[in-house]
């Protein structure tokens, strides 16, 4: 058994237990961040943050939420909107960081790919990165099931008919999920637990592989310089803060990084009480009702631009389509060629191959929401072999790039 | 001893998985409310009626003269044989009278199509797919005619989840999938 001694305080009684002191530094004091970074390097935190929005405002949504087909629509609908005091504002707070998040993971991850995060020795945080956008994806679905209105039942409906896997006709499968022939008591039940315990698990674990993978890495810096971590630490811990290319986490590069999150606050509230309606479709205030689907259905905007991948093909084409726009993500530290790590910008061809990318996706959304018609379609059409294009040229673009 | 202690494991886990599997089947009493019987007798021609059969939509068209004769007549020029020949491969015989009894569900993605009876076709409004009044597809991306529940004629009733040597004739020619 260890020495303890007679503790002189509180801290040091907490301190010879559990060496907080050890654990302060490593986590956050002598954890270092480039000084040569901008706001964009402060996504993180928000997206940490807006977790932490959705975990209290899901908790007090869970306090009155009946996962029953028959009082799902009117326990949201009337009970958390109508009787319970400041329900609302759970519902508005829930439903638009829901929302936002998947903006945020769009700009952390586009930020990512700009200045080549994903490469020498990072490949595991771009990977559990993506790990974690698909447990939001999956987190996001199954919460949109729980209003029980019409465009969470048709959305289920729709998805769920996904596995069957076009021409395969895994009928039997798809009954599997479901728990019945259609969405119904069973599917939702399956749905709130999976949006309530087990995605919320994997994605708190995620979060920490995300952490930790960080941590020998260390985070990049805007021009993809290779820093000596140890030897600017020591420049620091010396006094010549000046001429040390590195701060502490904490709380140097955190009261940074608070200013940026507080800027995010102001907005997000700003959304919350006055704009809460883009998180909110109309559609979804209709009770589920399976003999009746809506006229035009169509995924949240964050899902649009796969949703958008699928569609303008046939079914097979369309979910071979889907599937590649799903796991490519995955793959980009693999399957671009080049060891540079600096910002698009310097990298010839891999800048436009970037922005085309970037606007690609934005088409596709846009596309995604315009019923498929006539010149939408063909957008729709082009923007997805573009898609799929750029993803096949670029180990080729980034295999003859010049090396910086 | 790693390996005893590695089979042991190994076991209970897929014991686990296999328990975790069932757990998620449609339960029997689902299972069991899977079947509907429907009165035949009360339907009026070229006018659709939506019944509910596993909590699906099912559309039933009794089918007027000259749906039958337009039915005939297009069905012997896309085979090439005389409009007498012609079998209501599709539809359901009952009395004397023919129906179409189909899940109401588009075979793209599972919208539901909707009738205009004056043009005597379906059309999704999802994505566009449009069907004929016995359920054939004249317009894509739908991949196959709605698909066409189990059934058991009795009398002027049938019974949908129950199956049949008429509904098993269907299958073994490729009128429709098994649902």
């Amino acid at each position: 058994m260890a020495h303890f001694t007679k503790a002189t305080s509180l801290h040091d009684w907490l301190n010879q237990r559990l060496g907080i002191d050890t654990l302060n530094r490593v986590l956050a004091t002598e954890y270092w961040i480039p000084k040569n970074i901008n706001f964009l390097w402060a996504m993180g935190m928000i997206l940490a943050i807006t977790f932490g929005l959705l975990l209290i405002s899901g908790i007090f949504l869970l306090m009155y939420y009946q996962p029953n087909i028959d009082l799902a629509f009117d326990s949201v609908n009337y009970t958390i909107m109508q009787e319970v005091g400041y329900g609302w504002l759970w519902r508005h707070v829930h439903g638009v960081a829901a929302s936002v998040v998947f903006l945020i993971i769009y700009i952390h991850m586009f930020t990512g790919i700009y200045y080549g995060s994903y490469k020498k020795g990072r490949e595991m945080i771009w990977i559990s990165g993506m790990l974690l956008f698909v447990a939001f994806s999956a987190e996001a679905f199954s919460g949109y099931m729980l209003p029980w209105g019409q465009m969470s039942y048709w959305a289920g409906m729709v998805i769920t008919n996904l596995f069957s896997m076009g021409g395969l006709h895994l009928d039997g499968l798809v009954e599997w999920i479901r728990g019945d022939y259609v969405p119904a008591q069973a599917f939702l039940n399956r749905f709130f637990m999976l949006h309530v315990l087990l995605i919320p698990l994997a994605i708190i674990g995620l979060i920490g592989l995300h952490f930790g993978a960080l941590r020998i890495p260390h985070v990049n810096n805007q021009d993809g310089e290779e820093i000596d971590f140890d030897a600017e630490a020591k420049k620091y811990l010396a006094g010549d803060k000046a001429n040390s290319k590195v701060i502490r986490f904490m709380n140097d590069f955190l009261a940074k990084d608070m200013m940026v999150v507080g800027i995010f606050l102001i907005l997000f509230f700003y959304l919350v009480f006055y704009h809460y309606d883009f998180a909110m479709d109309p559609v979804n205030f209709d009770p589920a009702n399976g003999l009746k689907t809506p006229t035009h259905i169509y995924p949240e905007w964050y899902f649009l631009w796969s949703y958008e991948i699928l569609r303008p093909f046939s079914t097979n084409v369309g979910l071979i389509a889907f599937a590649f726009a799903q796991v490519i993500f995955f793959l980009l530290p693999f399957l671009d060629r080049s060891p540079n790590a600096v910002p698009a910008s310097r990298r010839g061809l891999f800048k436009y191959w970037f922005w085309a990318m970037l606007i690609d996706m934005i088409i596709l959304t846009a596309m995604g929401k315009v019923p498929p018609e006539g010149i939408f379609s063909a957008i729709g059409f082009y923007a997805a072999i573009t898609f799929i294009g750029l993803w096949i040229a670029l180990p080729f673009i980034t295999k003859f790039e010049k090396k910086v | 001893m790693g390996k005893a202690f590695g089979a042991v494991a190994g076991v209970g886990a897929v014991a686990s998985l296999y328990a975790m599997k069932r757990s998620w089947d449609p339960l029997p009493s689902v299972k069991a409310a899977g079947f509907t019987t429907l009165d035949m007798s009360q339907y009026k021609e070229n006018e659709l009626v939506v019944e509910k059969w596993r909590g699906k939509p099912i559309f039933v068209l009794k089918q007027s003269k000259e749906m039958l004769e337009s039915y005939d007549k297009n069905m012997s020029q896309i085979t090439g044989k005389s409009t007498a020949e012609m079998d209501k491969k599709r539809l359901i015989k009952v009395g004397d009278d023919y129906f179409l009894i189909c899940v109401g569900l588009c075979t793209h993605l599972g919208c539901i199509p909707g009738y205009n009876p004056d043009e005597k076709s379906f059309l999704c409004a999802c994505h566009g797919g449009m069907y004929d009044d016995t359920g054939m597809v004249t317009k894509s991306p739908p991949p196959r005619g709605l698909d066409i529940p189990p059934f058991k004629v009795d009398g002027m009733k049938v019974v949908l989840g129950e199956t049949s040597p008429e509904y098993e004739k269907m299958l073994a020619d490729g009128i429709t999938l098994k649902v």
